[in-house]
């Protein structure tokens, strides 16, 4: 679905990308790891349309993503690590605000309703998000790069400052997602996220992509000695807190 | 809904729907207008007398004379005092001026003003300096008087009947604004000086906003949509001129209805002003998101100019107090030609063809406005 072909980009004398190249197919969820400054965010921008690249292509089914107002950009939804809302306009407003840049013109109210359902604020469409907590705004944030109905979504660490519960939720949205034919990039900090979630992985160091594929074949690359450990581990704190407040969302 | 209603709707809402913060942003105008209004004129009505004091040591026929022809000028606010408590006066600042007729004064000036090289009595005038305006005034009403006692006094011998001496002519004073029988109001001067000090002021929050969503994110998300950059920046300067024309108008409406402000000459020229105005506010506000890094510093930076802008453009005091070198510059700032432009329709009684240049100039700073901001605009995060 999406494909990235040998992007370039540099900032000054300093390449931040230099030759990444990655594919994401639909129904799967893609992790791209990588130490700060190791040029996530920069390939992000540029699979969104975001950044051009000094040299490289991006294509989603064969179109370029390259242009201001190209269609193939229509297909993509972003969520980026801000939360980027307007917190003076009700959440159904922000979605409407984003779904009408997508050129969604339709049903735009039904399509705004559909993604709030997803991430379960539905009953807080008329509220502004500045009455919101953290969880939920990042909840609103995912949706606001739903309503258009992508194939193709980009997250940049959603789940940055959120509670267990709603981390869960976050996952929940995004299996969902991946069920319903989706292409999805996923960019973490966490290994466990990646772990758990992603179907193939692309790790980026140094602007270069350093490994890509399923999490067994990454593992074979350890040497021998290393790719088995007998962990011992105690419940950690979140198992406790998940055991002692539950699973469901609290806002 | 397409995406350019989507964009100005939305900031349509945000601005509107911050009733606090909107009605403080009318109210002020509004009350610093009426009160400068107020102090430069107000209303029509006749014109301000001049407290003034009249100090008669001669306490002869002339120099009561004087004092009687003085009395009955409607231009004075006359009073009698001794030289201790009138200089105390203006020293306080209760009297703008003070003349002090000498001793002897009835007796030497009759025969000064015939003959050359008779010794003249002096008059002393004082006067408040922080209201030097005044003097000049004062001391020509007090020659127009003064000479028509004292060539009362020495037009015919002693005993024998004088000819009445008055001035040769009459002075008719007439106001000249957009109608016979319109006066001019003080405060269709600070309605169009305050109106747009605090529109441009909305501007700076407009430019502002624009950083703030660079700061939480909206911008790039903005940019990842399929949309245009024209579309974007484009949307923004609509959505900054809609509004700036609904304060506009909110502001005015408050001029005609509480002060009597009225638009004695073109509608439409008036219209065209108001708008031509509002986008040069909306391109000011994009010109301050252009250039500006942080919002905290650039709200700062953005204010001293727009005050130095409206200082220059005669919004606080009319142009013409100005030095000559300086009415000259002033042609190249904008916000000369928005009160300019606003007066000439309103009390100036100024047909549309008065319109034209200022809207000219306007478009040309707004065109200039927005291509620099254009240019310079940082599209990369």
């Amino acid at each position: 679905m999406l494909q990235a072909r040998d992007l370039w980009k540099a900032y000054g004398s300093k390449a931040a990308v230099a030759g990444v190249s990655l594919d994401v197919a639909a129904g799967e969820i893609v992790g791209l790891l990588g130490p700060n400054g190791a040029g996530k965010s920069t390939t992000v921008a540029m699979l969104c349309g975001l950044t051009h690249p000094d040299r490289g292509t991006v294509t989603l089914a064969g179109e370029p993503v390259a242009g201001e107002a190209s269609r193939a950009k229509r297909r993509i939804g972003l969520v980026p690590q801000d939360i980027a809302l307007y917190e003076d306009l009700p959440a159904l407003a922000n979605l409407e605000l984003f779904g009408a840049l997508y050129g969604v013109k339709d049903d735009l109210a039904d399509h705004a309703r559909a993604a709030l359902e997803l991430v379960g604020l539905a009953d807080r469409a008329k509220d502004k998000p500045q009455s919101f907590s953290g969880g939920m705004k990042r909840r609103l944030n995912i949706a606001c790069a739903l309503v258009h109905d992508p194939d193709v979504l980009l997250f940049d660490e959603p789940t940055v400052g959120v509670d267990p519960q709603s981390r869960n939720a976050i996952f929940d949205n995004l299996e969902t997602l991946r069920a319903r034919g989706k292409a999805l990039l996923y960019t973490t900090h966490y290994m466990e996220e990646a772990e758990r979630l992603c179907d193939r992985i692309v790790i980026v160091d140094h602007g270069k992509v350093v490994a890509s594929d399923r999490k067994a074949a990454l593992v074979a690359l350890l040497p021998s000695e290393k790719r088995t450990r007998t962990v011992v581990r105690e419940a950690s704190l979140e198992d406790v807190f998940l055991h002692l407040t539950g699973r469901d969302l609290r806002d | 809904m397409n995406a350019l209603t989507a964009l100005v709707r939305k900031d349509l809402f945000l601005y509107f729907s911050n009733k606090r913060a909107l009605t403080i942003t009318l109210a002020a105008p509004i009350l610093i207008a009426a009160f400068f209004g107020s102090v430069m004129g107000g209303a029509p009505k006749k014109p301000t007398r001049v407290p003034v004091a009249v100090v008669d040591l001669d306490a002869s026929p002339v120099s009561k004379a004087i004092v009687a022809s003085m009395r009955a000028d409607t231009a004075l606010d006359l009073r009698e005092l001794s030289e201790a408590d009138a200089l105390a006066e203006v020293r306080a600042g209760h009297l703008r001026a003070a003349a002090v007729v000498p001793k002897g004064f009835g007796e030497q000036a009759p025969q000064a003003i015939f003959t050359p090289g008779a010794r003249k009595p002096d008059v002393v005038v004082h006067y408040d300096p922080s209201q030097s305006m005044a003097l000049a005034m004062v001391k020509g009403i007090l020659t127009e008087h003064v000479v028509k006692a004292v060539a009362a006094a020495a037009a015919g011998p002693a005993g024998m009947p004088r000819p009445a001496l008055s001035m040769p002519f009459n002075t008719e004073s007439r106001e000249v604004t957009g109608g016979e029988h319109a006066g001019y109001n003080g405060f269709a001067h600070s309605f169009a000086g305050m109106g747009v000090q605090f529109v441009l002021f909305m501007g700076i929050e407009l430019g502002v906003g624009v950083l703030l969503m660079r700061r939480l994110g909206l911008w790039k998300r903005l940019r990842a949509a399929p949309v245009s950059r024209t579309l974007l920046l484009g949307s923004r300067i609509a959505s900054g001129t809609l509004i700036a024309s609904i304060l506009m108008a909110g502001i005015y409406a408050a001029a005609i209805i509480l002060f009597g402000v009225r638009i004695q000459g073109s509608v439409a020229g008036f219209v065209l002003i108001a708008l031509s105005f509002a986008l040069l506010t909306s391109t000011f506000g994009l010109l301050i998101a252009a250039l500006g890094r942080t919002p905290e510093a650039t709200r700062g930076l953005a204010v001293l100019a727009t005050l130095l802008l409206v200082m220059l453009g005669g919004a606080w005091v009319p142009t013409f107090v100005f030095p000559e070198w300086l009415q000259a510059a002033t042609l190249f700032v904008p916000t000369r030609w928005a009160v300019d432009g606003l007066e000439a329709m309103t009390w100036r009684g100024q047909g549309f063809d008065a319109a034209l240049a200022p809207v000219g100039a306007m478009l040309a700073f707004s065109a200039l406005f927005a291509a620099i901001a254009i240019r310079r605009f940082d599209w990369e995060e």
